[in-house]
């Protein structure tokens, strides 16, 4: 029998949006050279919260792991970074991968833990475990207790000598970090393994019945991306030069903020978290002066997405335009009907 | 004897409900064995025991000559165990053909274009081809029980659990699924098949079991099984066409 059939994963009209993503990558990774110096700082902040959101949208919108403690993460790689180079005298950049090798260690205890959590037990124990590191890192005297500590300027220059240098280095370490993890994301659901998990996020039963080990798919999730995030936190705090516990693992900062971008944006696609950060920051900018009334906003907007579009702003223009820039969707041609 | 499965002393209860008693048989490689029983007799407990969603209470399972009766449901799938749901549960949001493709790549293990020709071949034989592009949750009810079986067949089973397939169709398309199940059952896969259609059930088993409050109360020969005292009792003016 001949085969008529072709899988394709990119849609017909890709080479568009193909080489405008490509375009925009491009003149993000140029961004040092045409953006000033406030808003290159904005640029790189954009990029870490970019990268939290695509985090936290791999753990609740794919895994189901609807976690409300990642500033756990945030917070221990923020803080392994100021051991690293504080104490053993390793390079900030060399200090970052560590610290995602740390965050990867202990997430395995606690995944052990809360994962005999399920639903709202699991949100609330994440949490609690949070909580535990912030009043740990507490107690920590060589780490400024609770009053934290602040990175020696010997090591801020060692990382290059003029400040213009050291802002576009950050800038680019953000810049690079979010690539990747975008980049990491996309191939992982586009595995094998990806697609396991999106089975398991429409149905755990069938999926069990399938072959798919529901209990190692989500831990291998669940610790790669406190791995990532870890990381994040450490170019998070390299970039304030000053760490303390509540700013460490501040549930607002490093979980609201990032479970809004998520929720505005489009939870379950890649597109989502990007467009959410972008979003999000917009009406920082705009909205800073109001005070209270800014967070007020933010509700407000929040939830009048969750109620009018509940798959987020990229639902909405996905479904209007029919785009994708990381296309996931396996399409199934018949040569012989379509042409 | 060969059996490929066979349950021994196996027993469920759900509080005060016994879905199964003491249940003891076997089945043998190749064979097509039928279940039918009233309402609520505890057939799909029976599947959901042999495929591992539910723990017995007591007894064991054997699979190819070894106990599965503490395995997870995905080992016992990988192992060549796959099922239809009676209740359909598709992954509604993602595609027909990428439900099809979970199957063949985690529990068949195919890769590549190898795991997408033998997706084709099945949603091909099951009549879901044209609809491979559609969300599963947009599917009709008749369309999501093809796609039990396409993803029951993408894991490339040895045994093959039905779970009442044939409701609802026109006699044209029973006569179809009839011949699609002849066309598995003679590649050599083992089938268990529960099923309330009698005459689809009839056309393809060489055996019969009936349970009944969790009990088997009969297991032989088709035609005489469906004579037997113990069936007419129970369907005693349930199915006329019997
Ligand atoms: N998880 C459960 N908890 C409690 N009771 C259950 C559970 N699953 C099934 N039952 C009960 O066990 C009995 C047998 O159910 P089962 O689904 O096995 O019947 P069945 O023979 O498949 O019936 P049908 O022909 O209607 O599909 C029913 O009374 C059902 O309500
Ligand atoms: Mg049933």
């Amino acid at each position: 029998m001949k085969n008529d059939n072709t899988v394709r994963f990119t849609p017909k009209n890709y080479v568009v949006t193909a080489v405008l993503l490509a375009i925009v990558t491009a003149a993000l990774a140029a961004a040092p050279y045409w953006l000033g110096r406030a808003d290159l700082r904005l640029a790189g902040e954009i990029m870490l919260y970019i990268s939290l959101a695509t985090l936290w949208n791999l753990l609740a919108g794919y895994a189901g792991l609807v976690s409300v403690g990642q500033q756990a993460y945030v917070g221990l790689g923020g803080y392994m970074l100021f051991a690293f180079t504080i104490f053993i005298g390793v390079p900030p950049i060399l200090a970052i991968p560590i610290a995602g090798v740390i965050g990867a260690l202990l997430a395995i205890p606690v995944a052990f833990l809360v994962f005999r959590l399920r639903g709202a037990y699991f949100a609330i124990g994440t949490w609690v475990i949070a909580e535990v590191f912030r009043l740990s890192f507490a107690q920590i005297s060589a780490l400024g207790g609770g009053s934290g500590t602040s990175i020696p300027a010997s090591i801020v220059k060692s990382m290059a000598e003029t400040r213009a240098a050291r802002e576009s280095l950050s800038y680019w370490l953000a810049f690079g970090l979010a690539a990747f993890i975008i980049l990491f994301v996309y191939l992982y659901l586009r595995s094998s393994k990806g697609l396991a998990l999106t089975a398991i996020r429409d149905n755990e039963l069938a999926a069990s019945s399938l072959g798919i080990d529901i209990w190692k798919t989500k831990f291998f999730t669940y610790v790669v991306s406190a791995a990532l995030t870890s990381m994040v936190g450490a170019l998070i705090f390299l970039q304030k030069l000053r760490i303390s516990p509540d700013a460490a693992f501040s549930v607002n900062d490093w979980t609201a903020f990032v479970i809004f971008i998520v929720v505005i944006g489009g939870i379950g696609t890649i597109e989502g978290p990007i467009i959410g950060a972008i979003i999000f920051f917009a009406l920082r900018e705009t909205l800073a002066d109001l005070g209270t009334g800014y967070l007020i906003t933010l509700g407000v907007v929040a939830i009048i997405i969750m109620l009018k579009a509940p798959n987020g702003i990229w639902g909405i223009l996905r479904d209007r335009f029919d785009i994708s820039f990381f296309p996931l969707l396996y399409r199934v041609e018949n040569q012989k009907q379509d042409r | 004897m060969n059996y490929i499965l066979s349950v021994s002393d196996l027993s469920k209860s759900f509080g005060a409900v016994t879905v199964a008693d003491e249940q003891n048989f076997g089945v043998t490689q190749g064979e097509a064995l039928g279940i039918i029983g009233p309402n609520g007799a505890g057939k799909t407990s029976l599947f959901n025991l042999i495929t591992g969603t539910l723990a017995p209470t007591s007894g064991t399972i054997t699979y190819c000559g070894e106990s599965i009766t503490k395995q997870s449901a995905a080992l016992r799938c990988k192992k060549g165990i796959a099922r239809s749901f009676q209740v359909p549960q598709p992954f509604s949001g993602m595609t027909v053909f990428e439900n099809a493709l979970v199957a063949a790549t985690q529990a068949a293990n195919l890769r590549g274009q190898a795991a997408y020709d033998f997706c084709i071949k099945v949603l091909e034989q099951t009549e879901l081809l044209a609809k491979a592009n559609i969300v599963a949750g947009q599917l009709t009810l008749l369309d999501r029980k093809r796609l039990e079986l396409t993803r029951a067949l993408c894991t490339k089973p040895k045994l093959l659990l039905l779970d009442e397939i044939a409701g609802g169709l026109t006699e044209s398309e029973c006569v179809s699924l009839v011949d699609t199940i002849k066309a598995i059952h003679a590649e050599g896969v083992t089938i268990i098949w529960i099923e309330h259609v009698v005459h689809a059930l009839l056309a393809v088993v060489d055996r019969l079991i009936v349970i009944d409050f969790g009990r088997i109360v009969a297991n032989g020969n088709p035609q005489q099984t469906m004579n037997s005292d113990q069936v007419r009792e129970i369907y005693l003016g349930i199915d006329a066409d019997v």
